[in-house]
């Protein structure tokens, strides 16, 4: 086939479908030559789409509606956003401002403790970084669930509780403190325990990307003068390990937004104590799994999507290649 | 003389790191240490004050206790234990099949909307199921997969990241191979089975590892798509167990001992796959 042919603008017109035509056929040509590719494509993609896709354009359309699980869900336009917005007392100021809190401080604070740890491992000689590899990881690995039984006991509010004993033993404390019970305490432990068990896929991808960094880069480095270790990680390390660090980005925010279900295994109770522990995921549950009210929490998850849409774009234009690079 | 020197050479910055390192290496372990001193407490000495931390006696009586009487409870733990190992292994062999099936034609070959599939896959990596449980629960009730085993394996199916690790590693399998084996009248069935599979073992290793960490630990498809008890796995029992001890030493023993089971399955099959995990990861970039 030759390509298409300059044509003189008053023959356009009359031309036009039959170019129309020609493109469909090609089209349909290139696809029917793809046909085993889409039959490979296929199985990964029902899936994706029935169990990832669709449900955010259900959610979208839900959060439109007032729909309590059984009648047809029932148009009402922008409504559940106004109230959402304007009336919703514990969103505004309890699930909203505790999600950035928590999510600020695990989300970039876990992510430069994971780098932080990735590269003082990566200072080991090698046989030896496996072990500290597995020391890191093995809470992770462990998951929120098998531990939480380790977090009550540590955190168990009367004088047996062995964080409550250590600290009577030192004198720092008078009286044993209802760690997990209390407002003023539950959010630190969240985060405290959220970050101990952060290390997982990412810190094992940035791992991996301070291997794969060309060592020859840092004896040509040494010779323009680079000095200290610093130095190394500013100019030769973090640039030639973007990718990875983006992934683990990507990672870390996606756990940290979607978060909730640590503040229920530490307080064995669905809504916690003055909501002191209460995040976007937990209004989520409360109003779809308690309140059956699906539309309203509908709407309260599309905002969380949203939110985690824009962290993530952000997240690429600070981690992206830049032009030239 | 030779020995004095190499210490001479071992800096400051060195025996600061190991120090320093190990000890917040044991700090980080102190959980899973405290998990398996607790598991092998018998029930006096849960009650001790001063509180301690290592077993003194050790005894299996916890463990025992899950599988044998698991008591007053209507399904029987070994039924958990079955659900969870019966779904992990079908999830796994199937999140394998699917997304390296995927994740091969992406790799490469061309063909229409690739690059729609390519911006898709990219955009759910950030992806939380946590935050579409609701359209979640009406799909499984439309399919009615409520109480069926695909009600777990389904949702899990769809791994964008296991197929985001395998396009980033596969793509790295020269071409030529390809071209090879081609040229010997491979189709392309064959071509997947025996070049690609085989080539990207490491990756397929991974990709299990975090698959069957994630199906072993989860307690949202337990939880929401199952109403049947029988149906519900392991980690979901475990839970329910911990629920009940906020305010209740004993039985914190017996948690401690199905906390354990969760953790162990795990922990093998990363120390099995270790080396292959870091040889992925190093393809693993967002480019």
């Amino acid at each position: 086939m030759t390509g298409p042919m300059p044509t003189p603008a008053h023959a356009v017109r009359n031309v036009r479908p039959s170019v129309v035509a020609g493109r469909l056929r090609r089209f349909a040509r290139e696809f029917w030559s793809a046909r085993v590719t889409y039959l490979f494509l296929a199985p990964f993609m029902t899936v994706f789409l029935l169990f990832i896709v669709i449900p955010v354009f259900m959610a979208a359309f839900l959060s439109f509606t007032s729909f309590d699980g059984f009648a047809f869900p029932k148009f009402v336009g922008f409504q559940n956003y106004i109230a959402l917005l304007t009336q919703d007392i514990v969103f505004l100021r309890y699930a909203l401002p505790h999600t950035f809190k928590f999510a600020l401080i695990v989300g970039p604070g876990g992510y430069a403790l994971a780098f932080l740890f990735a590269w003082l491992i990566h200072q080991l000689p090698k046989k030896w970084r496996d072990y500290y590899t597995l020391a890191f990881y093995a809470p992770s690995m462990a998951g929120g669930v098998a531990l939480s039984v380790v977090w009550i006991a540590a955190f168990s509010g009367d004088r047996v509780g062995y964080l409550n004993h250590f600290l009577l033993q030192m004198g720092w404390i008078d009286l044993p403190r209802v760690w997990l019970q209390d407002p003023r305490y539950l959010m630190d432990i969240m985060i405290l325990v959220s970050l101990w068990i952060s290390f997982s896929v990412g810190f094992l991808a940035m791992l991996a990307g301070f291997q794969n960094v060309n060592a020859e880069l840092y004896e040509a480095g040494r010779i323009d003068g680079i000095r200290n270790r610093l130095q190394e990680i500013f100019y030769i390390t973090i640039p030639s390990m973007k990718p990875q660090m983006l992934f683990s980005a990507v990672m870390s925010i996606v756990t940290t937004l979607k978060a909730g279900g640590i503040s229920v295994q530490l307080t064995g109770m669905p809504i916690t104590p003055q909501y002191a522990g209460h995040l976007i995921v937990n209004h989520v549950d409360d109003y779809a799994f308690i309140r059956f009210q699906l539309g309203y929490a509908s709407a309260v998850s599309v905002v969380l999507l949203v939110i985690s849409y824009l962290v993530m774009r952000f997240a690429y234009r600070l981690f992206a290649p830049k032009e030239g690079d | 003389m030779a020995l004095f020197k190499r210490i001479r050479k071992i800096k400051a910055f060195d025996v600061f790191l190991v120090a320093g390192l190990t000890a917040l290496a044991l700090f980080m372990l102190l959980p899973i240490v405290f998990i398996i001193n607790h598991a092998f407490k018998p029930q006096n000495e849960l009650f001790l004050f001063p509180p301690t931390f290592f077993v003194k006696h050790p005894t299996l009586r916890s463990f025992e206790l899950l599988f044998l009487h698991a008591g007053s409870d209507v399904v029987p733990f070994t039924r958990y234990l079955f659900n969870s190992v019966f779904v992990a292994g079908i999830t796994l062999a199937l999140v394998i099949l699917f997304s390296a099936m995927a994740a091969y034609v992406l790799a490469k070959k061309s063909f229409p909307f690739k690059s729609l599939a390519m911006s898709l896959i990219m955009i759910s990596l950030m992806f939380a199921p946590e935050t579409v449980q609701i359209p979640r629960y009406l799909i499984i009730s439309g399919l009615h997969a409520n109480n069926t085993y695909f009600g777990h394996v389904l949702p899990y199916l769809a791994s964008p990241v296991a197929v985001f690790l395998l396009i980033g590693f596969i793509a790295q399998i020269p071409n030529e191979l390809i071209e090879a084996i081609k040229l010997d009248g491979a189709s392309e069935g064959r071509i997947f089975t025996r070049l690609i599979l085989p080539l990207s073992a490491p990756a397929l290793a991974t990709i299990s590892i975090f698959t069957f960490q994630g199906v072993w630990t989860d307690v949202e498809t337990s939880s929401l798509f199952m109403q049947d008890e029988t149906m519900r796995t392991l980690a979901f029992y475990v839970n329910s167990l911990v629920s009940g001890l906020q305010n209740s030493v004993a039985g914190q023993n017996m948690a401690a001992a199905a906390g354990l089971l969760v953790f162990l399955p795990n922990l093998i099959m990363f120390l099995l796959f270790q080396r292959m995990v870091m040889a992925t990861m190093v393809h693993s970039g967002v480019k």
